[in-house]
């Protein structure tokens, strides 16, 4: 379980984070949504510990991330896979060392058979072809350095994954293809996820819950249904400006 | 009004540049710190280390050879004009030997270095922080420091004081060269004068020099590529702050090194 208690975080005199309480339960999907700026990848960042927060607790599995010694905080990271918003894939390593770095078992990360074999899986998970594993990633489209990117995510099987605006830059049906490639890894594999989007048709699809980030809080969270029916006007002003109709989102 | 006033206050812009550099010496240390830490790990920064000195030293061999034979040159051709008529003509090959090895042959390569190494590795390493390669590499829970710092650090260490060597051989070839052309001089003379005042520790300190000197022009950009801020802009600051502070500190270790090791 990923739980926030009260995380607070300012950059020089900036409040991004004021006070955010959130919990993701273990085998649920949740999206995280919200303008941009609002500060949903330093969220994000908070429970992989590339951040740490002014005041407050993240729990990973009950572990205090901020308090976690090195390797400890290795260790733990190792549970999770992290989709960087642009791919984050190394510009000198092809698509092969890319995606093998992701497994985190030494032994296995050694053993050049099975690292090819195991890349070579996930990059057909991802609907890849196998001949992009030789490719460079300045070789390959914004939506297949995506697909790289999830790829070296969940090559190390992690428990968790945490999307940072998986399907942003893109067209619509690649978007797509990103948001089917989510929901079904959600469903084969089993992980824990976080989706962080300002894209409110894809998190309809893609999560279990929601959660609206506005003003440095969670200000509401709740399924499709109850995000519907909010009266919130913040919520309104969100979900509208993504549907004309509210309704569309739920058919 | 108050805040202008405030910031014009020269005690108060001094002790906000003396804090911002203990900022930066503290990070630096910190730095120093995860590269030792990160030496364990073997067998990732070896091979990566191998790619890098291949860098370093062939790609640099050209401009440093360049650059060390017009200083060779140009120190024979000087010290000819000067010294014609004057004093001995082998003193040419003393003047020669120990300009090159002691002071010019490594502050020239260094300098050249610090421009050409500096400059990639600051610009490398700050746009790999601002594609957020770097907190990928975090976030896989591999250490940055094994994987980006340690390669180019060791590479640098190893092979800047080579390109020194080779350019304080070629450095005092090119101003034997340069002393046969202008003053009546032959390679024994030359050769006796070179040898006259030579002590085996100039060689030593020629090195020692190239040693910290490649400290510094691995090790500042570096610190200034990981510590770059958002986008091109960040970017192209933090290389040039790379360029800047290396070069500076080159010279500082110059006359500290000179100091503490010709004078003490």
């Amino acid at each position: 379980m990923i739980e926030l208690r009260g995380v607070k975080k300012k950059f020089g005199d900036q409040v991004i984070l004021d006070g955010v309480d959130f919990v993701v339960r273990d085998g649920e999907t949740v999206a995280l949504l919200g303008p941009s700026g609002t500060g949903k990848s330093v969220l994000l960042k908070h429970i992989i510990g590339l951040i740490k927060p002014d005041a407050g607790q993240v729990l990973v599995d009950g572990l205090h991330v901020a308090r976690l010694k090195r390797k400890e905080l290795a260790q733990l990271r190792y549970k999770i896979g992290y989709v960087f918003q642009n791919g984050a894939l190394f510009d000198s390593d092809n698509v092969f060392e890319n995606v093998r770095l992701g497994i985190s078992d030494e032994a296995k990360y050694s053993d050049a058979d099975y690292a090819r074999e195991r890349v070579a899986h996930v990059i057909k998970l991802v609907n890849l072809p196998a001949e992009v594993i030789d490719k460079y990633p300045a070789e390959l489209s914004g939506g297949m350095r995506k697909r790289v990117g999830i790829a070296r995510a969940i090559v190390g099987e992690p428990k968790y994954l945490l999307y940072d605006e998986p399907t942003s830059g893109l067209d619509p049906v690649n978007s797509d293809i990103i948001d089917g490639l989510v929901e079904r890894l959600s469903d084969e594999l089993g992980v824990t996820g976080i989706m962080v989007t300002h894209d409110v048709r894809g998190a309809f699809r893609v999560a279990d819950r929601l959660a609206l980030l506005s003003g440095g809080k969670i200000i509401m969270q709740g399924t499709q249904e109850e995000f519907l029916a909010s009266k919130d006007p913040k919520v309104r002003e969100f979900l509208e400006r993504d549907f004309e109709n509210p309704s569309n989102a739920a058919a | 009004m108050a805040t202008a006033a405030t910031t014009s206050d020269p005690r108060v812009l001094i002790g906000r540049a003396v804090l911002g550099g203990l900022a930066h010496v503290g990070r630096i240390s910190m730095l120093v710190v995860e590269i030792f830490r990160g030496l364990k790990e073997v067998r990732i920064w070896v091979p990566r280390a191998f790619v890098e000195a291949w860098n370093i030293g062939v790609g640099s061999m050209f401009i440093v050879l360049l650059v060390s034979a017009f200083a060779g040159g140009v120190t024979a051709y000087q010290a000819g004009y000067q010294f014609t008529g004057s004093l001995p003509y082998y003193v040419v090959g003393t003047l020669v030997t120990e300009s090159i090895v002691l002071e010019l042959g490594p502050v020239l390569v260094g300098l050249i270095l610090a421009g050409r190494i500096g400059a990639r590795y600051a610009a490398e390493l700050g746009t790999m922080r601002v594609t957020e390669q770097i907190d990928a590499l975090e976030s896989l829970g591999r250490s940055p420091a094994s994987h980006l710092i340690i390669p180019r650090v060791v590479a640098g260490l190893i092979m800047i004081p080579v390109l020194v060597i080779f350019a304080d051989i070629v450095g005092v070839a090119a101003g034997l060269w340069a002393a046969k052309q202008v003053l009546p001089l032959t390679t024994a003379d030359f050769t006796y004068g070179a040898q006259y005042f030579w002590r085996p520790f100039d060689a030593y300190y020629s090195l020692i020099k190239a040693f910290f000197f490649a400290a510094a022009i691995t090790i500042i950009p570096c610190y200034m590529g990981f510590s770059t801020g958002q986008g091109a802009e960040g970017v192209g600051r933090s290389t040039t702050a790379a360029v800047v502070s290396s070069s500076v500190l080159i010279l500082l270790l110059d006359v500290v090194l000179a100091k503490v090791l010709l004078n003490s």
